[in-house]
């Protein structure tokens, strides 16, 4: 049984449609990258099998089963979502504590308190933030916070909507750390969408890229990270991700350390 | 070379419930007619070190400085009135998102033209056609139909691009840009940064181009400053960027993943390592 | 240790009620830094002391009529004067603190809640339901509020309870619109839609994070609004429709006190300072705050 089943899908918004005929099959336990320039429709995928995108036809599949149009409670114990703006992702009026502990009262989950104090352990929060309102953190806590109470559910499977895209260049290893250490500790499957093509070198196994609405490629990460991509289109966004311009002279000179 | 620019010691403070806050430090540095790159996090103090160039710091922030010399120019010393006339027309500055940038109720035509008109009396016919000559330089190939829209009928990249044109167009001494492509994608960056490039080095302009990208300043500056916590722990040359010697920038360096990852964990900064608040 | 100064100002708060209790602390101390918000929190304390002590801060009894005194000037044993029917002044002012308090907080106390619903579930369900409790909205905001409360009491019959309800009837179609264009500023962010997400029922998300973000905005409204509830009060008991006599409602007797405005000025003019002040002491409060819990201001860390 694969982690999520996408077939055909084609993602409207108003009168105008967004994505056109995605098929996608992401195994349980992998970690998957829908990459592409804004515009591409790969955040639009991600909504609409959260159910923030309604408007949808086609074939949505999440651990078998297939997937309603709107918002499910059930749903919500199998698949949640880590937004990209950690400012806006946090009820400004809402301590830690509350936006954590919210989840387990909606789906009427006892034992908060322990539960509360273990994920603040797990993502690496130190308990004195607990009461503290979003204004009070830097964005990596807050994006920790995000991560914290997306998995307070104990769902199997992670959106990621540009998880780091927000964040300084150090917060992000920081995050992306936890992110791969969270994955190997629960067995989770990550969704990922990000124009960040390092990041999904470092966090993926797979991935997609998508242009205007549409797959043009799905390829190894090991492929991306030789640089052997086969579509136009994917060899461009490498040539002008600019970091590998950088690697040559830095393994050199790290080297001579 | 002559320095355009002379920094020493500047300070930008701001009062806090707890107490005056230094968000620049003391730091001091020359600009000649180069490409000179400032690099930190958000934090580090390189934005206000833009804008106290400018004398753009509003109080409650103070800005103080052993010398601010801008060519035979006191900046210390000028009024405000005198500084009006310096900024769009000898210093330009363009900032991150064209959206906040323009005005939304002029064409974007009026608007390369006010910016013109402001420093330089000329007639109609003559600004209009340096209007359309800006547009052309910054690689707009219908200038015409362009200089008729507003803002939010153009997209991202074409605004940055109109944003360049203004603030170019009276063909200041020095441009900075403070994060010009990051609300741009990855495609747009490169090409609005070729041009600010182009005319930069075509006009023999200085530039401090302020960004959070190392990969980006490493490729578009002459030379580079990394600033963290207010301070310049780095100075050098952007082809020996990864040869730096600072612990945090080689920190930052390594904590960056690369197309070619295979690490396990990304190496961490040890945020406390340096003195920093 | 516990409510010092340090743990309301703690930057890592224990508990929850520390936490909250911790967030009023700041707002006040912020307030307290404006001298205009200051001085309208004290007139508003002044006419709340006022309204609780009355009995204890009168001379006289409101009501007691001595027509040996009438239209006597202040001073001496009246210290505002007397009425045409010799009954002290000072004193039907103080009692009228309580009336003013009473139609004050009342009035917020129907109207601001259903403003705040009606608004929040129009700005959170959009579509044909935000049509309709619009458009029953407007149709009470097209009519001026003096009129659409006389229209209330004249149907309604005179009397200060009515003039409350139909006070309150005039008021809240402005408090559904502010919470409806407050809803709509955050209806779309990632925090509400996380939360659904999540599984949380629209009833859930309305009550426990919709409205909490649309508190700020009605306390500021609310507040500024206090000057023209009492005003339209006022308004009501000069025309005879609101309190009714012997009741010293501070309208009514600006109304009775017409007659003698020009060698008697004082039986109009003390009541109307007091109305003067009141409202001033509620626009500065209402002004203070506003700078205080806009988000613009105060609560960026």
């Amino acid at each position: 049984m694969n982690a999520l089943d996408l077939a055909g899908l084609d993602v409207f918004y108003r009168e105008t449609q967004v994505t056109y005929g995605i098929d996608l099959a992401i195994a349980e336990g992998e970690s998957f990258a829908l990459v592409g320039e804004s515009g591409s429709g790969k955040s639009t995928v991600l909504k609409a099998i959260a159910g923030l995108a309604p408007q949808w036809r086609g074939r949505i599949a999440v651990l078998g089963q297939e997937r309603s149009h709107g918002i499910d409670r059930g749903f919500a114990r199998r698949c949640q979502m880590v937004f990209q703006d950690p400012y806006g992702s946090l009820h400004p009026r809402k301590t830690v504590d509350a936006t954590l502990s919210e989840p387990l009262a909606i789906h009427r989950i006892g034992d908060a308190d322990r539960r509360v104090t273990q994920m603040l352990d797990a993502v690496g929060l130190d308990p004195r933030f607990r009461f503290r309102f979003p204004h009070q953190l830097s964005g990596g806590q807050r994006q920790r916070v995000a991560i914290a109470r997306a998995l307070m559910l104990e769902p199997k499977i992670l959106l990621l909507d540009e998880p780091t895209s927000a964040l300084d260049v150090s917060v992000q290893a920081e995050i992306l750390n936890l992110l791969k250490r969270l994955r190997r500790e629960q067995g989770l499957t990550y969704l990922l969408v990000t124009h960040n093509l390092p990041v999904v070198s470092f966090l993926c196994d797979r991935l997609a890229v998508m242009r205007g609405g549409r797959i043009l490629e799905v390829a190894d990460a090991g492929r991306l990270r030789a640089g052997t991509l086969e579509h136009s289109y994917s060899r461009d966004l490498l040539a002008t991700s600019g970091s590998h311009a950088l690697a040559p002279a830095l393994e050199t000179s790290l080297d001579a350390d | 070379m002559a320095a355009l620019l002379e920094v020493e010691n500047l300070r930008v403070t701001f009062p806090t419930p707890r107490g005056p806050v230094d968000v620049v430090r003391g730091i001091s540095f020359s600009l000649g007619r180069e490409r000179l790159g400032i690099v930190g996090e958000s934090g580090s103090g390189k934005s206000m070190t833009g804008r106290s160039i400018l004398k753009l710091v509003r109080p409650p922030g103070r800005v103080t400085a052993d010398r601010l010399q801008f060519g035979t120019t006191d900046l210390l010393r000028v009024t405000e009135r005198q500084m009006r006339t310096i900024r769009g027309a000898r210093i330009s500055m363009v900032m991150q998102d064209p959206k906040f940038s323009l005005n939304p109720v002029m064409t974007i035509g009026a608007q390369i033209a006010e910016a013109l008109r402001t420093h330089q009396k000329l007639p109609r016919r003559t600004l209009r056609e340096r209007v359309l000559a800006m547009l052309e330089s910054v690689r707009i190939s219908e200038p015409e139909r362009v200089a008729a829209l507003y803002p939010h009928e153009v997209s991202g990249g074409m605004g940055q691009r109109v944003m360049i044109a203004m603030m170019l167009i009276p063909e200041p001494e020095i441009l900075i840009a403070d994060e010009p492509t990051s609300a741009l994608d990855v495609s747009v960056q490169a090409q609005v940064l070729d041009i600010i490039d182009d005319l930069v080095s075509r006009k023999g302009m200085g530039l401090i181009l302020i960004s959070h990208d190392l990969n980006l300043v490493a490729e578009y500056c002459d030379r580079i400053l990394v600033m963290h916590g207010g301070q310049v722990v780095e100075s050098c040359a952007a082809r020996d960027l990864a040869k730096a010697s600072h612990p945090y920038t080689r920190g930052l360096l390594a904590a960056m993943p690369r197309i070619d990852e295979t690490r396990e964990m990304l190496p961490v900064l040890d945020r406390g390592a340096w003195g920093q608040a | 240790m516990a409510f010092s100064r340090d743990w309301l100002l703690e930057d890592s708060p224990g508990s929850r009620l520390q936490a909250r209790l911790g967030r009023l602390y700041r707002v006040l101390l912020a307030l307290g830094r404006n001298p205009l918000a200051v001085i309208g929190a004290a007139i508003v304390l002044a006419l709340i002391l006022a309204a609780l002590a009355a009995p204890l801060l009168a001379t006289h009894s409101p009501t007691a009529q001595n027509l040996s005194a009438r239209l006597t000037p202040p001073g001496g044993a009246y210290w505002m004067g007397t009425d045409e029917l010799g009954r002290d002044i000072y004193s039907r002012v103080i009692y009228g603190a309580q009336i003013t308090l009473a139609i004050v907080l009342l009035v917020a106390v129907i109207a601001a809640p259903v403003g705040l619903i009606v608004g929040a579930v129009a700005g959170y369900f959009g579509g044909w339901i935000d049509r309709i409790l619009m458009g029953i909205t407007d149709i009470f905001l097209s009519m001026p509020k003096l009129i659409l409360a006389l229209a209330f009491v004249a149907a309604l019959g005179p009397g200060i309870e009515n003039a409350i309800i139909a006070i309150a009837i005039a008021t809240w179609p402005g408090y559904a619109r502010i919470a409806r264009a407050e809803t709509l500023t955050f209806r779309n962010s990632e925090f509400i839609a996380a939360v659904e997400l999540q599984g949380a029922s629209p009833f859930r998300v309305i009550a426990l994070h919709i409205l909490p973000l649309c508190t700020s905005s009605m306390i500021i409204r609310v507040t500024l609004d206090m000057a023209g509830i009492i005003l339209t009060a006022a308004g009501l008991g000069f025309i005879g429709l609101g309190a009714q006599p012997p009741l010293p409602e501070w309208g009514a007797m600006i109304s009775r006190g017409r007659a003698f405005i020009l060698d008697q000025w004082w039986v109009a003019t003390m009541p109307g300072f007091a109305i003067i002040a009141v409202s001033l002491g509620f626009c500065f409060l209402g002004d203070g705050l506003r700078d205080v819990l806009d988000p613009k201001h105060g609560e960026k860390g």
